[in-house]
């Protein structure tokens, strides 16, 4: 009792900055990894070969070592970033390319017949995107997107090698001090399960409302 | 001499090696109603979908009152702008109906007017709430479209497109999907925008429709424009052995 007293506010805290890192990770990241998706779709063919690569370089390495390139890399390229903006940075280039595909993969599961109706109107491409193509998408996207975001939150205990004061950054500290490991972790594990379990019950919520004329329910 | 809605001129349509139209020339009269009828494969859906250029045709000419479509020169690609612009007075209706499933009936007809229109949505609504009634449909302007029929669907597909005020419209065997006991509600549409005068043209399989309704018929076979002419000389009178065979095979299938 005498160490969630003496801890407690620090733990708290630092569920905060691991909040906040999850959520603008996941936004910026979701923003960038769709810029990719329709930048893939309607882009010239160079342009697609490159972010194809960009795709599997950031797929294909370790966050941690993405990380530890962009902070301590960065400043050899004149690029100098706090601990925090540089986790967040972070999150967003390493969810990009995952939330790409999956924009990608929603974009081909809408009907062709269903764009070619809007453009024999004659919708401007961006209209079609905006009110046609994206929540179309929805459909198969949304369940992907949310799985994928809440994988996010567990990627962001990695930002406390870079000393972004999140939540297992803290528990670290808690544990070297006191030398109580299991007592530190469990709180870390209960955290992340509320915030977790809070997640995806948001997300189903969301889901039956952005779905709710799409999927026949018998 | 009569006023041609669509003029096409040696239309020619490769997919890769694949011959699909073949130096094709039809006039659409104004005001009329013409059918296009044919085996399936033969490339009257392609040459219909290439009078909107859904379907880019390669060489040759489609002029839709006058003015060509989907080029600005012979080679030289229309910019999206100039095609938008000659997209919105053509209609489409088509065979899977290709409504947005997350808008009501309402809101898939206001779409078109709110966004390329871009009347206020007050006057949209209105306007698209005016079409449906025109089908038939007044009733179920706020439904889904899966909570409608396939007749009720391609019904307000319609509606979509009238919505629009265009100067042609396109049907790309509208019919084609529905149960048999839905097809006449379609039809009965169709009728009555053909009896106001729109001019329409209609790939499909319906041969009482084209006999009776139709003021031209268009016979196509593997790409090539073999007649048109009245639906009375193609469909009684058929000259070419290719439509008999056609015919005689349509009469077979529907005997019992």
């Amino acid at each position: 009792m005498d160490l969630l007293q003496q801890y407690g506010p620090a733990l708290l805290r630092g569920f905060g900055f691991t909040v906040l890192c999850w959520a603008l990770g996941t936004i910026f990241g979701m923003g960038l990894g769709l810029l990719i998706a329709l930048l893939r779709h309607y882009g010239p063919r160079w342009l697609c070969w490159i972010l194809q690569v960009y795709i599997e370089v950031i797929r294909g390495t370790p966050f941690l070592v993405q990380l530890f390139v962009l902070y301590y890399g960065g400043p050899l390229i004149g690029l100098r970033l706090d601990a925090l903006p540089a986790g967040l940075l972070g999150l967003t280039i390493y969810g990009s390319p995952y939330f790409a595909e999956i924009f990608r993969a929603g974009f081909r599961a809408v009907p062709l017949g269903q764009l070619e109706a809007a453009r024999a109107i004659g919708m401007t491409e961006a209209s079609i995107v905006r009110r046609i193509l994206l929540p179309l998408s929805m459909v198969s996207a949304l369940p992907a997107l949310i799985n994928f975001s809440i994988i996010l939150t567990k990627e962001t205990v990695i930002l406390s090698i870079i000393t972004v004061p999140e939540l297992m950054y803290q528990v670290s500290r808690m544990s070297a001090e006191t030398f109580r490991y299991v007592e530190a972790n469990l709180v870390l594990a209960l955290f992340f399960w509320g915030l977790v379990e809070t997640i995806s019950r948001l997300g189903r919520r969301f889901e039956a409302r952005v779905t709710k004329h799409l999927i026949e329910r018998t | 001499m009569q006023a041609s809605a669509v003029e096409i001129q040696k239309v020619n349509k490769y997919y890769g090696p694949f011959h699909a139209l073949k130096d094709v020339d039809l006039s659409v009269p104004a005001g009329k109603v013409t059918c296009l009828i044919g085996p399936s494969g033969s490339g009257k859906s392609t040459l219909l979908r290439c009078m909107n250029f859904l379907e880019e045709y390669d060489s040759g000419e489609i002029r839709i009152d006058g003015r060509l479509i989907g080029y600005d020169a012979p080679g030289r690609k229309m910019g999206g702008r100039a095609l938008r612009e000659m997209r919105r007075s053509i209609g489409m209706v088509f065979q899977q109906f290709n409504l947005w499933p997350h808008m009501s009936a309402r809101e898939n007809v206001a779409e078109g007017l709110l966004r390329v229109r871009g009347l206020p949505k007050a006057e949209a609504s209105a306007r698209a709430a005016d079409a449906l009634a025109k089908v038939g449909l007044a009733d179920k302007m706020d439904n889904h479209p899966s909570r409608l029929s396939g007749g009720q669907q391609q019904r307000v597909a319609i509606a979509r497109a009238i919505a629009m005020e265009p100067r042609l419209m396109l049907f790309d065997e509208p019919t084609s999907a529905l149960d048999p006991e839905l097809v006449g509600e379609v039809l009965t549409v169709m009728k009555t925008l053909a009896s106001e005068g729109m001019t329409m043209v209609v790939v499909t399989h319906e041969m009482g429709f084209a006999a009776h309704v139709a003021d031209r018929v268009a016979f196509m076979e593997r790409g090539e424009l073999v007649a048109a002419d009245t639906p009375d000389r193609i469909l009684h009178q058929p000259q070419d052995p290719r439509i008999q065979s056609f015919l005689r095979t349509y009469h077979e299938r529907n005997s019992f």
